[in-house]
């Protein structure tokens, strides 16, 4: 017998097997609360139209991709996010990874960097070099790049409340090894609202801080065209305990924030918008996340076209970078991380990412040792090269199941983005915990889940065994804070402070007025003013904010 | 320190990292397991910890901490509780934190280390335990 219909089969055919023998669970459900049908036909795709829904890649509304041939052209960006200790040595890992063939560089700053204190600081202790590289001042940055062409190489760095700075000691940089700024590629994270929700290294009230970012957004338009301004991230919401539909709801939510902020301090949308960019995370449900990228993507091209009337193609393109879920990973039966990052960043790029952080496998103990991070790039080779995943673009597009799961999350995400919308935006919604709140409900369920084993995490809930202890962890020594800050005692002494207190002056008077900061960061960095010196000026101005505390 | 009535739980964030979702998920079961729970924010310096525990008159200190600087911070607390009277309290532990750290930690007074993947269940009874001692 032939079924003609879903509801035929499910009752002539499906209905006696599960009869005969029950199904292993009551019902499927995706992390987002997508509850699963046996099997996808082109009923679930009743009102799927191919040229309005998906589209030819790099065409509106890009569901497939945003370049026309994709990897055809050219491989996804290999980029390790990586930094620890101090300059030098972070250094010679960029110098390794570049020769084991990654092709872009992702500076990870320490703790005191990213909230604008200098390795001196009294709270600063125990944290200098850490989670990242300590940077200083100007001459730290000059030293991480040692040997390294900023005309040659891209450039993206996680730093946000910072961000003004640390792009200005790049500039700066960049001038000295006589690079126009115009020919700099790279990208700053410069997405403070996620901070409020999600990563903690906040220092002002987001409103100045609003206007940092927009103050990039305007400084890069006119001097550094190929320079991405933000990278509007889902990444930490989803490390948070998000589900993949908030993840991209209230990441597209912040990212109509600043769209806003920047019309509203006088740009016109297509003079910023094809610089905006976007970061996700890949996570363990292989579909959902491949259908989550895609419905990013359609979703961010109707709000770019329809929201905001961009008119230029590259404003509704959604370009983004993936990392894999460092949350995923296991101290438990750690070489099984090996395993997980490999479906992850195959998910991602079967999403059609731009570029793609593989997590090392050791790192639920350290950050990467030498030896895991060989791994994780070559994981991503293996992807590239072997199995030649780029040779078709959006090679899943069609599947009855990932369209009605990108059909699903972009709804789900949609109604998420009306709701922050009822409540007057992103920035209100934080102010109120709104975001935070839904993030530590998801995050409390999954941990309820894993503990009641309803989901499988293998090797700590399920398949456990006794595995060997990991060697060669990656150790941050103390001599390197002691280090770091002999060195900026002795680069307070050998500068020219009365340049240095003109410049943070100067500054004061621009972050008090309604000019752009940038060129004031510029000639403060170039006076090798330090991070801690300019940030406690713009402290004074704006204030600080404490974390918009939901418990 | 065998106690009448609900254990007093101060769950705090040490040191300068905003990884605050283990924490938070600490926090809220502890509270479910019948405890009073105070979580402090992000960013406490050792003393900041200290002077809450006294405040707040906890029997339990829970500390977690992602950003590597755990040998500096903990012992801290730990230290600072003694000298204000307050090494009865229990210390615990919790984060990413690599095992041969653990024993310096715990001569440092920290009485237990949960690093990732430990189940809360594990938390709450061990601090029931400790607090029937």
């Amino acid at each position: 017998m032939t079924s003609k219909t879903k509801q035929e089969w499910r009752e002539g055919c499906l209905a006696p097997v599960i009869k005969r023998s029950p199904e292993r669970q009551d019902k499927f459900e995706t992390t987002s609360g997508i509850e699963l049908d046996t099997v996808y036909t082109p009923e679930d795709l009743v009102d799927f139209r191919y040229v309005r829904d998906l589209g030819y890649p790099g065409e509106y509304p890009f569901t497939r991709g945003v370049q026309p041939n994709m990897y055809r052209g050219r491989i996804w960006t290999i980029r390790q996010y990586a930094g620890f200790g101090s300059a030098e040595e972070t250094n010679q890992r960029y110098r390794y990874l570049l020769e084991q063939g990654q092709t872009g560089l992702s500076v990870a700053f320490d703790l005191p960097t990213q909230i604008g204190y200098d390795s001196d600081y009294p709270q600063a202790k125990g944290e200098v070099g850490k989670v990242g590289v300590a940077i200083d001042s100007l001459q730290d940055i000059e030293t991480l790049f040692q040997g390294i062409p900023l005309g040659k190489v891209s450039t993206s760095m996680t730093i946000n409340a910072t961000a003004p700075v640390l792009l200005a000691m790049y500039i700066a940089l960049g001038k000295k090894q006589g690079v126009d700024p115009s020919k700099l590629e790279g990208t700053v994270q410069n997405d403070i609202l996620k901070e409020y929700i999600a990563r903690g290294t906040h220092i002002f009230p987001p409103r100045p801080s609003m206007r940092l970012t927009t103050d990039i957004f305007a400084y890069c338009a006119k001097n550094i065209p190929r320079w991405n301004t933000i990278s509007i991230s889902g990444y930490h919401i989803r490390e948070a305990g998000s589900t993949a539909a908030q993840e991209i709801g209230f990441t597209l939510a912040n990212g109509i924030a600043y769209a806003k902020a920047a019309i509203d301090a006088g740009l016109e949308v297509d003079s910023f918008a094809p610089r905006l960019s976007f970061f996700f995370n890949s996570h363990v449900n292989f579909f959902e996340e491949i259908a989550k990228f895609r419905a990013a993507r359609r979703l961010w091209a109707k709000i770019m076209k329809e929201r905001f009337g961009a008119k230029d193609s590259r404003s509704w393109m959604l370009r983004f970078h993936t990392q894999t879920a460092g949350c995923s990973l296991t101290a438990q039966q750690p070489y099984n991380n090996i395993v997980r990052t490999t479906l992850q960043g195959l998910a991602a790029t079967l999403g059609s990412t731009q570029s793609l952080h593989t997590n090392s496998f050791d790192e639920a103990y350290a950050p990467p040792s030498e030896e895991a991070v060989t791994v994780a790039v070559r994981t991503q080779q293996i992807l590239a090269h072997e199995n030649d995943i780029g040779n078709v673009v959006d090679p899943l597009g069609g599947s009855y199941y990932i369209e009605y799961l990108t059909n699903e999350l972009e709804n789900k995400a949609s109604e998420y983005i009306a709701k922050i919308d009822n409540l007057g935006g992103a920035v209100v919604a934080i102010e109120q915990g709104y975001q935070q709140r839904e993030i530590q409900d998801a995050s409390y369920s999954y941990q309820r889940e894993v503990e009641s084993g309803q989901r499988a995490v293998v090797g700590v809930n399920k398949f456990v065994s006794p595995y060997p202890k990991i060697t060669g962890l990656i150790r941050v020594k103390p001599e390197v804070e002691k280090r770091q800050r002999e060195r900026l005692a002795q680069l307070k002494k050998e500068r020219d402070n009365s340049k240095v207190s003109q410049t943070l002056r100067c500054l004061e008077d621009v972050a008090r007025g309604k000019d752009n900061t940038m060129p004031a960061f510029l000639e403060c960095v170039e006076a090798y003013a330090t991070l801690g010196e300019i940030c406690d000026v713009l402290r004074k101005i704006f204030g600080t904010q404490r974390e918009f505390l939901v418990f | 320190m065998a106690k009448q009535g609900k254990i007093r739980v101060l769950i705090a964030k040490p040191g300068l990292d905003g990884h605050d979702r283990g924490a938070k998920v600490v926090a809220r079961a502890l509270r479910d397991a019948g405890m009073e729970v105070i979580y402090s924010g992000i960013r406490q310096t050792p003393e900041m910890i200290v002077e809450a525990a006294v405040q707040e008159d906890v029997d339990v200190v829970g500390l977690s901490i992602l950003s590597g600087a755990h040998l500096e911070l903990l012992p801290l607390v730990t230290k600072g509780l003694k000298k204000k009277g307050r090494g009865d309290a229990l210390v615990i532990a919790g984060g990413i934190i690599p095992e041969d750290d653990v024993p310096a930690l715990q001569q440092a007074g920290v009485k237990a280390v949960f690093g990732p993947g430990a189940p809360t269940k594990d938390i709450i009874d061990f601090i029931k335990k400790e607090s029937a001692k």
